[in-house]
């Protein structure tokens, strides 16, 4: 049985409707689930609205979840994929001093090696913008907290799937 | 005016009018059928109650004594019916007060809408006087619900919110009108919802799963069907009946499936869970299939869920997906309308009698009768039984009346011995255990069916959960029949601190008032009965009462409900005293 925890990404389909979220996130409050991160956006279908949540579960867990997620109404469909069935970026945002990029050479290194981007530079402070996985941010966020840094903050996961996703399909049978 | 109502009865309206938000409701509630509503106003709703009473003659709006006896006499108005009920209410404290009845017919998934008053828009989020997110706090327990900030919205919101309520598993919508969009004039016309494209009410059945159970059921030596209220919901009891008949097997129901099949029926073997019988709850761990058929598998039917039916295979006829190996897991799922799924496997099903399997539960009932049954039924000690009322109550209705439960010793014992000769007929709270259900409930069903005889029991401490509607029975001359059972304690409670606290009876002993002058008091006729000699005149003048009838039977104050699985036990650990 599936009964370890690990990482799932649940995708969810839905209808642009205020609301959706709290219908959405009870499900996992009532469950007492934590829920990693939570990004929504648009999704490949105009007027479609795509959650991705992240969770550390069960998958016999996911799979009864998924259950209660569909079964509302305005959900269209949900999905569970595992880390591998995914391609998934993560960012984040550090701001830092501007005299520490000049005085702290190190500091540029960290920048070459990580491939992290300036976004901007102004008299008081820079700001950093990492993409990529989770480990990679903390990686980077670890090594720049020796220095100080002033904000950080870390996006929710987004993620496409390796294979087709028959979304589309579906809601146009569901048109017809 | 007759115009209009012609457009009405077809539902959906050929022309466009110009009217107000608050009319519209009314023209929405008109199209979609509905004659009776339950509901009390205040100030953000009052434009509704406007119109309520311009269209009077049309649509009947009853008077509750608080908004939570709206919402039960709407859900008893639905499961005697099958039809939607409707309850409204105002904004703020008359929003929450629908919630318990909202949360009990989404556990019990009756078809429900409820309507309630919001501050104008302008005033949202603001602490408005009365302003409350009942959207927000409705939001887990409700199938849907949606908050109409303009008027333009509400026709679209209505039809869709009775298309939701009533298809699929069915459950309860909440519908928030702001009082701006009361007042909003704009141009109104219906139509019916049906299709939301993000919802399947009914999902397909999957390819040869039908053939797959109809196998299993024809090898099986030992299966046993438990049945939920999805086959009433359904209204699939002839096919149900049909395939119990011809597969011949022993057939036991949830309290929500009861009198979808007989009681008398030689294969229904009885009530399931943790009061229910001593048989189906035994052999449940004997069988070598379980028929899982519009049933959710609860945990007060499951009992310790690790070692239920471990043996059997188990085949699940279901119209929720997520359902599905959500407690039990399924070997077999028939995904679909019971109805449909049932009239399609018969076909399939063998001739079969399993007269040997049968003859277990029917030993095992003797055992259940001399241990159990015969003192619930015909005591020889001095205190009345619960059981001994309800005996009596089917020999004046034979059979015909719907029982209108509360929660507790009286709602079990109702159920154990309660004989239904038609369905829809057992009408109680089940997975919600609100108490204050009954006495509402029975208002909403005597109304929705008054060719039937509706008999509310309740226990003397659910009754007073909800005995202001007592005024409502009166003011609405409503004929049903009040029983009360009267132990003086909360008899459940009471019962389980003796058998698992130890007799510490924290705070169930009740100090009761005089029930019958209280019912006097609206003017509903009332007796009181202590001895078992009275008992048998005392139901019988009650039933043949053309009026509304108050009984109040003292009854022995620490009787137990036998049978019993202790809570965390397996079904077969069932206990008989």
């Amino acid at each position: 049985m599936n009964k370890e925890k690990q990482l799932f990404t649940i995708s969810v389909y839905t209808e642009n409707n205020i609301g959706l979220l709290n219908r959405i996130s009870a499900i996992f409050q009532r469950r007492h689930i934590n829920i990693e991160s939570l990004n929504i956006s648009p999704s490949e279908i105009e007027e479609v609205a795509k959650f991705t949540i992240v969770v550390n579960m069960a998958e016999d867990n996911v799979k009864k979840i998924i259950g209660q997620i569909e079964k509302q109404v305005e959900v269209i469909k949900a999905y569970y994929h595992d880390l591998d069935e995914i391609i998934y970026q993560i960012s984040g945002l550090f701001k830092i001093k501007s005299e520490l990029l000049f005085e702290e050479r190190q500091i540029q290194n960290i920048i070459k090696e990580s491939n992290a981007r300036i976004v901007t530079v102004n008299k008081e402070f820079f700001v950093l913008e990492k993409s990529g996985k989770k480990e990679e941010i903390v990686a980077l966020h670890n090594q720049l907290s020796d220095f100080g840094i002033m904000q950080y903050t870390r996006s929710g996961l987004i993620a496409v799937t390796k294979e087709e996703m028959k979304i589309s399909e579906l809601l146009e049978t569901y048109n017809n | 005016m007759n115009i209009q109502k012609e457009k009405i009865s077809e539902g959906n309206t050929s022309t466009i009018e110009r009217i107000s938000g608050s009319e519209a409701v009314i023209r929405c509630l008109l199209a979609e059928g509905v004659k009776t509503l339950y509901g009390y106003p205040g100030g953000a709703i009052m434009p509704v109650y406007d119109e309520l009473y311009k269209y009077q003659d049309q649509i009947h709006h009853v008077l509750t004594r608080h908004e939570q006896g709206a919402t039960h006499a709407a859900q008893g108005y639905a499961r005697i019916s099958g039809k939607v009920g409707v309850a409204i209410a105002t904004s703020g404290p008359g929003a929450t007060n629908l919630v318990t009845g909202i949360a009990d017919a989404q556990i019990d998934s009756t078809p429900m809408v409820c309507i309630t008053g919001q501050v104008a828009s302008h005033l949202l989020g603001s602490d408005a006087f009365q302003e409350t997110d009942i959207v927000g706090i409705s939001t887990p327990v409700t199938k849907w619900n949606h908050q109409i900030t303009k008027a333009s919205e509400i026709p679209e919101v209505f039809a869709k919110a009775f298309y939701i309520a009533k298809s699929g598993r069915p459950g309860p919508v909440l519908i928030d009108i702001t009082k701006d969009a009361q007042f909003e004039e704009f141009d109104f016309c219906y139509k019916k919802c049906t299709k939301v494209r993000s919802y399947v009410p009914i999902p397909k059945t999957v390819k040869g799963t039908i053939e797959a159970a109809a196998k299993i059921i024809n090898t099986a030596r030992k299966p046993l069907i438990v049945w939920g209220q999805g086959v009433i919901l359904s209204e699939a009891e002839a096919q149900f009946k049909a395939l119990v008949e011809k597969a011949g097997i022993p057939a036991a129901w949830t309290i929500l499936g009861a009198s979808a099949l007989l009681t008398s029926h030689p294969l229904n073997v009885g009530m399931l869970g943790m009061h229910g019988n001593y048989a189906p709850n035994k052999l449940t761990n004997e069988c070598d299939v379980l028929i899982a058929i519009g049933m959710r598998f609860d945990d007060r039917v499951t009992g310790k869920l690790d070692e239920y039916a471990r043996q059997a295979k188990v085949i699940h006829f279901e119209i929720d997906p997520a359902e599905i190996d959500k407690n039990v897991k399924t070997d077999v799922a028939v995904l679909g309308d019971a109805k449909a799924t049932l009239e399609a496997i018969l076909p399939l099903i063998n001739t079969n009698s399993h007269k040997v399997w049968h003859q277990q539960f029917k030993d095992l009932y003797e055992i259940e009768y001399e241990k159990v049954i015969k003192g619930d039924l015909h005591p020889t000690k001095e205190g009345l039984t619960m059981g001994e009322v309800i005996k009596e109550i089917n020999i004046q209705s034979k059979g015909d009346a719907a029982i209108v439960t509360d929660v507790g010793q009286h709602q079990m014992i109702a159920c154990r011995y309660a004989e239904f000769n038609k369905t829809k007929s057992n009408i109680t709270s089940g997975g919600l255990g609100t108490m204050g259900f009954g006495l509402p409930a029975a208002i909403g069903a005597k109304m929705a069916a008054p060719d039937r005889e509706v008999v509310s029991i309740s226990g003397d401490g659910g009754y007073q959960m909800t005995i202001q509607e007592l005024g409502t029975i009166f003011q609405q001359k409503i004929a049903v029949k009040i029983v009360v059972l009267n132990n003086d304690f909360l008899g459940m409670v009471r019962q389980w601190q003796q058998l698992f606290f130890e007799k510490r009876y924290a705070s169930t002993e009740m100090v009761n008032p005089n029930f019958v002058a209280i019912a006097e008091g609206y003017y509903i006729k009332a007796k009181k009965v202590t001895k078992r000699e009275e008992l048998a005149d005392a139901v019988k003048e009650m039933m043949e009462s053309k009026e509304a009838y108050f009984l109040e039977v003292c009854v022995e104050k620490e009787g137990n409900v036998f049978p019993m699985v202790p809570s965390g036990a397996s079904v077969s650990e069932i206990r008989l005293a």
